[in-house]
């Protein structure tokens, strides 16, 4: 849509027009203040499924306590990039670090003990199990005390105290979304990523999500979002990445994004009148 | 605390089945209809469980009972046969190439180790294959070992396709009630677990396990050990109950039963697989046998009734019941979805409460 807008270089790294306002600090007015240490560094990576390249040579950073997007259509590549953050892909190439430590070489169960977690596409809770069976299994790679986490997940979602006992396939779509959130916090994660957490959700549920999304980060938790709902991602964000048949084209401050005129058209339904 | 209530009744039942088995040992005659039900009701229970295990907990559909009961029966077999008795059971084979004797209850562990032990080695490949594929390929299996057991090269060690006899056996109801409750128990505590409920969660969703950090190639090849450990178990469980065992006998038919019995009882539920046993085996080698022989009212004889109508009926009666249990859940799910899952909570809310 959008070359002569954007600078793509030939490596794939992420030149856009808007890019910039970045750096330590920006635009945050959350208590403790963001220390802007770079938490996920991805360079250059490639995944491909069977020839097929999915992301094709993405560069992004996520720094510490910071809600980071990345939006973008279908089978643009975002979700094969967290795939294979999590390990769940291995890369064609390039390099993942996490606390400076490289997670291309790392299983998902090693990647996954040191502090990154996935809340999958689909919620994709275990729908056999009780929520808090559920809420079990995500700390499960944890031997230590659960008890405290288990009272911050449901303060944080008091719906779920009360179906404690519940069978996950009972709850709606929107408390099956939460829970997949409380699970994935369950592991006690220094980053969270979330895969397309509106989906098929009514809109006053996304805005729900959204807010939990929000008050998690507040908490001091880094997140790393993907997401078509582009309006409500770029709002949340403090950064965003759009991504586009596996390379990032555009990279911005959510806000600088939202207001960007092709990312509108684009992505968010309104036209350049 | 309804949990430990839970846990004190079953305790209490589980005591009160003790005596009444030990009663029903000195009261009924060992060789009796009833007994004969009781007994392969106790060893298919642990097979069924064992299965239900791997096919309704952890959701691996896999054909291959019938194979890791054949490795334990004759796991059981060739490691107990006295020595002095080796000459008269291998007598084509010089005595066989084995010339020591273990222990009885050294020879039950040994059938489910051997038998975990191959399902160790072919779990690898096999588990990564996926439903109808993981089916027919542990089903080859099965039938392979069927084979391989019959082989004449390997006589020395097997008898060939002769039977094996003469290795210590039981006569009691206790002793099979003894073994399937012990093994079944460490079942339901394996269930119950952290470790349990990961199999659980790749049975639910396979994805989300993974991205939960469960380690899936790891914990389905345990569950595929630990399921065949216990096969092999109630593998040599019924070579003692038959005291003779031949390879020629474990057909895919065996698995099927035991298939129904778990389909029937509820894939996921322990204590419905236990119950189904009982009833299959009342029903097979009880209530229908009168289906068998002709009856004469006055002068009239009652049509149909002759040897090998009970088979036709059973198969009826079987048809029947899927479809109908079937049936139910179809409509639960026409209804509503959540009205499945309470089905199945309350399934598995049953298995862990009564055990």
């Amino acid at each position: 849509m959008s070359d002569k807008n954007i600078n793509v270089a030939s490596t794939g790294n992420t030149v856009g027009k808007v890019t910039s306002a970045g750096g330590p600090g920006f635009g945050n007015k959350r208590s403790e203040g963001l220390s802007g240490k770079i938490l996920l560094k991805v360079s250059d990576l490639k995944v491909s499924y069977g020839g097929i390249e999915a992301v094709r040579g993405i560069s992004f950073d996520v720094p510490e306590g910071e809600i980071v997007t990345l939006i973008g259509a279908n089978g643009a590549g975002k979700s094969s990039t967290l795939r294979s953050i999590v390990g769940l892909e291995k890369p064609a190439s390039g390099s993942i670090t996490f606390n400076g430590m490289e997670l291309t070489s790392m299983g998902t169960e090693q990647i996954v003990k040191n502090g990154i977690t996935l809340v999958p596409e689909g919620r994709r809770v275990f729908v056999n199990l009780s929520v808090y069976e559920n809420l079990r299994m995500g700390a499960y790679l944890r031997n230590d005390d659960l008890a405290k986490d288990l009272d911050w997940v449901y303060s944080l979602f008091p719906r779920l105290k009360e179906r404690h006992w519940q069978a996950a396939g009972t709850l709606s779509g929107g408390e099956q979304q939460m829970l997949a959130i409380a699970r994935a916090l369950m592991s006690r994660p220094q980053m969270i990523m979330m895969d397309e957490p509106s989906l098929g959700l009514a809109p006053i549920i996304v805005q729900e999500v959204f807010d939990i999304i929000r008050e998690i980060n507040h908490q001091g938790m880094t997140i790393l979002l993907v997401e078509q709902n582009a309006n409500m991602a770029l709002k949340a964000a403090d950064k965003g990445y759009v991504m586009e048949t596996g390379r990032i084209t555009l990279s911005g401050t959510g806000k600088d994004l939202a207001e960007n005129q092709e990312v509108k058209e684009a992505y968010l339904g309104k036209s350049r009148k | 605390m309804t949990k430990k209530k839970d846990t004190i009744a079953a305790i209490v039942l589980l005591a009160a089945a003790f005596a009444l088995v030990a009663l029903l040992d000195k009261v009924l005659p060992a060789t009796g209809i009833i007994m004969t039900v009781l007994k392969k009701g106790c060893i298919y229970s642990l097979v069924a469980v064992s299965m239900n295990l791997l096919n309704g907990f952890t959701g691996l559909f896999s054909l291959g009972q019938a194979g890791f009961m054949l490795i334990g029966g004759y796991t059981y077999a060739i490691l107990t046969i006295p020595p002095a008795d080796r000459a008269s059971v291998y007598q084509y084979f010089d005595g066989g190439i084995i010339q020591f004797a273990i222990p009885f209850w050294a020879g039950l562990i040994a059938a489910g180790l051997v038998a975990a032990f191959l399902a160790w080695l072919i779990g690898l490949p096999v588990l990564r294959l996926k439903s109808d594929y993981l089916a027919i390929a542990t089903l080859g299996f099965a039938e392979i070992m069927r084979a391989i057991f019959q082989w004449d090269k390997l006589g020395p060690l097997t008898n060939g396709s002769n039977m094996l006899r003469k290795y210590p056996s039981f006569s009691t109801l206790m002793f099979p009630f003894a073994v399937a409750v012990i093994c079944i128990a460490v079942i339901v505590l394996l269930i119950n677990s952290s470790f349990g409920r990961a199999f659980k969660a790749i049975r639910d969703d396979e994805v989300a396990a993974e991205a939960m950090g469960i380690n899936l190639a790891h914990h389905k090849r345990m569950s595929f050990c630990i399921s065949s450990f216990f096969a092999g178990v109630g593998g040599a469980l019924l070579a003692m109950y038959q005291t003779t065992i031949q390879a020629q006998a474990f057909k895919s038919n065996m698995t099927y039963e035991i298939l129904l019995i778990v389909v029937i009882g509820g894939l996921g539920s322990v204590t419905g697989s236990v119950l189904a046993t009982f009833l299959f085996y009342a029903a097979s080698e009880w209530w229908l046998r009168f289906l068998d022989s002709p009856l004469m009212i006055g002068s009239f004889q009652v049509p149909l009734l002759r040897s090998g109508f009970r088979k036709v009926v059973f198969s009826v009666v079987i048809m029947l019941i899927v479809l109908f249990a079937r049936q139910g859940i179809m409509g639960d799910h026409e209804f509503s979805l959540s009205g499945l899952m309470k089905l199945f909570g309350r399934k598995g809310k049953e298995a862990s409460a009564n055990e």
